[in-house]
């Protein structure tokens, strides 16, 4: 051992960062941690992955019976409007639970974060993968869905992981802002729930962005929320219906656009960077 | 060992490896600072932070660490000992990437894996094997790296019957052996160990103790922070005392003990309350002991000698005084005791009168704290009885057995035997 270290030349420690120790280490945790967190949630409890699914269907199941029944304006215009609210529905559970799951990963994971040696950006980073893993799950029962409420696959359907991956690129953005900040203000796990949940709303989930045909500049200003642009896409990707317009056509145009892309952008710009900048100073500040 | 060196004397030309100090180096340290700002008043809120956005700006600062350098060779097992607060934990955190230094540089060669505490990072949910796989990972390994090493690691665990357990089942020796056998099977080529020694029961004990020697001899480089300095002397083949974040000693582990256990008495032990009597006619104005150069001090080295001088003053004439002490135990057992008669040869013992009483013992006791108790009394009612008037500690490096440690000489004499 000893003839091979003396090859072993000094190299500088530049303390605690958001990627420490290179790469390919931050990905082999990363990995190893969000599997091992889902297969504890999975295989953990008696019902495991029933519980993960249970939640956005008894939401799907209340959203459904509200707008069909009670709020009909909403659902009519839709074709397959079940199917849509279950999409979205599903996609927006992951984004919340990610997101929600992210704020307290860093302060709950204190031991690891003082102690040890530690990528930082790997703790919420792994909430979001574990959450990932529960959407492919969920994906299978929308799958389902889809095709037993008549639609018909489409070519347009292998764009749908590039919908899910900006999906997955604005949870990690959110993450890792919110987990950085409650690091600092533990108010933030409260803010978030309720932005979340006016998120929810101001997301053309539960009813069609086209309710708002008659008020345009509406319209144009809910195409600013990043997830609408999202949300939108993936209906006309995955439903293919006649009458629901593109992202494009529901913001009026490219340019339309521009405020969401910026917005995007900027929030994942800001996570990254508000995330690197506090990181060396997490273990101080516990 | 032995085949290494000789490798190394081949290719490289090098001393025997014995001669650390032409070895390379392992940790370079450069003038490291590090400060920690604590708020006087903690603004934990984002609401908070709204409405009194300049609230809680106000901090003071501690400084942990202040100008430490410091170079460690390879294959070289380093103690750092210090008291509480001396800065010795920021200086761990810091070489293991914990902490960011304010300023000043770490250089380190090669893979390090630090050891803070045992087992933080094992998830209770999990079962050994998982959290061997996860630690390994932690720790810098590659998951197959670790996969490959994993039946070892809980073999040498002594943990086989339980590697699907999950860990929430486990008792807390079974859960620090897993550690420690992760820690040992890291293979890192420098090791940062936190006050992890005493560990398990007396056989595992023994099993990690080898396990160091063999460390040492492998030529790993280990940095062992302790307030243990049986450790440090039986392992270190040099340590570094800190004291408010500098470096107070650096050198042989045995000296550094001493100046540690030096600090640590000097300034710790504060007096514990005498009851000074002034009832009956006589009272104690001042109690104290000293050390052979006549310092006031309360922390002795073993054998050293005790010093020490009692006032009494007089409120009624008395015929004879006697005047006794006992020092006993923290556990209240009497070790010896000794006084003195003091009579009308000694001078009058008029009302106003002081008594000034001196005395020089040879100190026979074992390493820890003593109580000394003191009586005044004369045949006509006058006496006192001043209970813990002093206390001291008497220290030494080496832990005795019993409650007094005489000095000693002795031999043996070997004869006989056949060739």
């Amino acid at each position: 051992m000893s003839a091979d270290t003396t090859a072993l030349e000094l190299q500088e420690v530049k303390g605690p960062s958001a990627l420490g120790g290179g790469p390919r280490r931050f990905f082999d945790l990363l990995w190893l941690i969000s599997v091992t967190e889902f297969k504890r949630v999975y295989f953990g409890t008696v019902l495991g992955y029933l519980w993960s699914l249970i939640r956005p269907l008894m939401l799907f199941g209340v959203l459904l019976f509200v707008f069909t029944h009670v709020l009909r304006a909403a659902s009519t215009e839709v074709e397959h409007y079940p199917v849509m609210l279950l999409m979205g529905v599903v996609l927006y559970t992951f984004f919340q639970e990610a997101t929600t799951n992210a704020v307290t990963s860093v302060v709950a994971q204190e031991g690891v974060v003082r102690k040890t040696q530690f990528p930082r950006l790997v703790i919420p980073a792994a909430t979001v993968v574990t959450s990932f893993f529960n959407l492919v799950l969920n994906l299978v029962i929308v799958l389902a869905f889809v095709l037993a409420f008549g639609v018909t696959p489409a070519w347009t359907w292998f764009l749908f992981p590039v919908a899910v991956a900006f999906l997955f690129i604005g949870a990690t953005g959110v993450a890792m802002a919110l987990s950085a900040l409650y690091v600092s203000f533990r108010d933030t796990a409260i803010i978030w729930i309720v932005l979340s949940q006016m998120l929810l709303y101001l997301t053309p989930i539960l009813y069609p962005i086209t309710i708002f045909k008659e008020e345009e500049t509406l319209q144009h200003l809910l195409m600013f929320n990043p997830l609408a642009v999202i949300f939108e896409q993936v209906r006309v990707w995955v439903l293919h219906e006649p009458n629901a317009p593109t992202a494009v056509q529901a913001a009026g145009g490219w340019l339309g656009l521009l405020p969401a892309a910026v917005i995007f952008v900027g929030v994942c710009c800001f996570g990254a960077w508000f995330f690197n900048r506090a990181a060396p100073r997490i273990a101080e500040a516990l | 060992m032995m085949s290494s060196t000789s490798l190394d004397n081949l290719h490289v030309g090098q001393a025997p490896a014995t001669a650390t100090s032409e070895r390379p180096t392992a940790i370079q340290v450069e003038d490291l600072h590090k400060s920690f700002h604590i708020p006087t008043h903690r603004v934990d809120s984002l609401k908070e932070r709204v409405v009194h956005p300049f609230a809680g700006r106000e901090y003071r600062e501690l400084h942990a660490l202040d100008g430490v350098s410091f170079e460690i060779k390879q294959g070289e097992f380093f103690g750092i000992v210090g008291r509480n607060g001396s800065g010795k934990s920021t200086l761990l955190k810091l070489l293991a990437s914990i902490y960011r230094a304010d300023s000043g540089r770490i250089r380190i060669a090669g893979r390090l894996a630090p050891f803070i505490e045992l087992g933080v990072g094992f998830n209770q949910e999990l079962t050994a094997r998982e959290n061997v796989l996860l630690n390994g990972v932690m720790m810098g390994l590659t998951p197959k790296e670790v996969r490959e090493r994993q039946d070892s690691v809980i073999d040498f665990a002594e943990l086989h019957d339980f590697a699907d357990l999950k860990l929430k089942n486990f008792s807390s020796g079974m859960l620090v052996r897993l550690a420690f056998s992760v820690m040992l099977e890291a293979d890192a080529d420098v090791l940062l160990i936190d006050e992890v020694l005493a560990v398990g029961d007396a056989s595992f004990q023994q099993k990690c103790a080898d396990a160091f020697h063999q460390m040492k001899t492998e030529g790993k480089t280990i940095v062992l922070v302790t307030h243990e300095m049986a450790s440090v002397e039986a392992y270190c083949h040099r340590a570094m005392l800190l004291a408010d974040g500098q470096i107070q000693y650096i050198g042989d582990p045995a000296e550094a003990g001493r100046e540690y256990l030096k600090l640590n008495f000097e300034a710790g032990v504060e007096e514990a309350p005498g009851e000074q009597g002034e009832s009956r006619g006589v009272r104690m104005l001042d109690s104290r002991l000293e050390n052979a150069g006549g310092e006031k001090v309360n922390a002795f080295e073993l054998g050293e000698m005790l010093r020490l001088r009692v006032d009494l003053e007089l409120f009624r004439e008395v015929p004879t005084l006697n005047v006794g002490f006992l020092i006993a135990n923290a556990d209240g057992v009497g070790m010896f005791q000794f006084g003195i008669i003091v009579g009308p040869e000694d001078g009058d013992l008029r009302a106003g009168g002081r008594v000034n009483v001196d005395a020089e013992i040879q100190n026979p006791l074992a390493t820890g704290r003593y109580f000394i108790h003191c009586g005044v009394q004369a045949d006509n009612g006058v006496s006192i009885y001043v209970q813990n008037a002093l206390s001291f500690v008497v220290f030494g490096t080496q832990h005795t057995q019993g409650v007094i440690s005489p000095e000693f000489e002795i031999k043996a004499d070997v004869e006989g035997g056949e060739a």
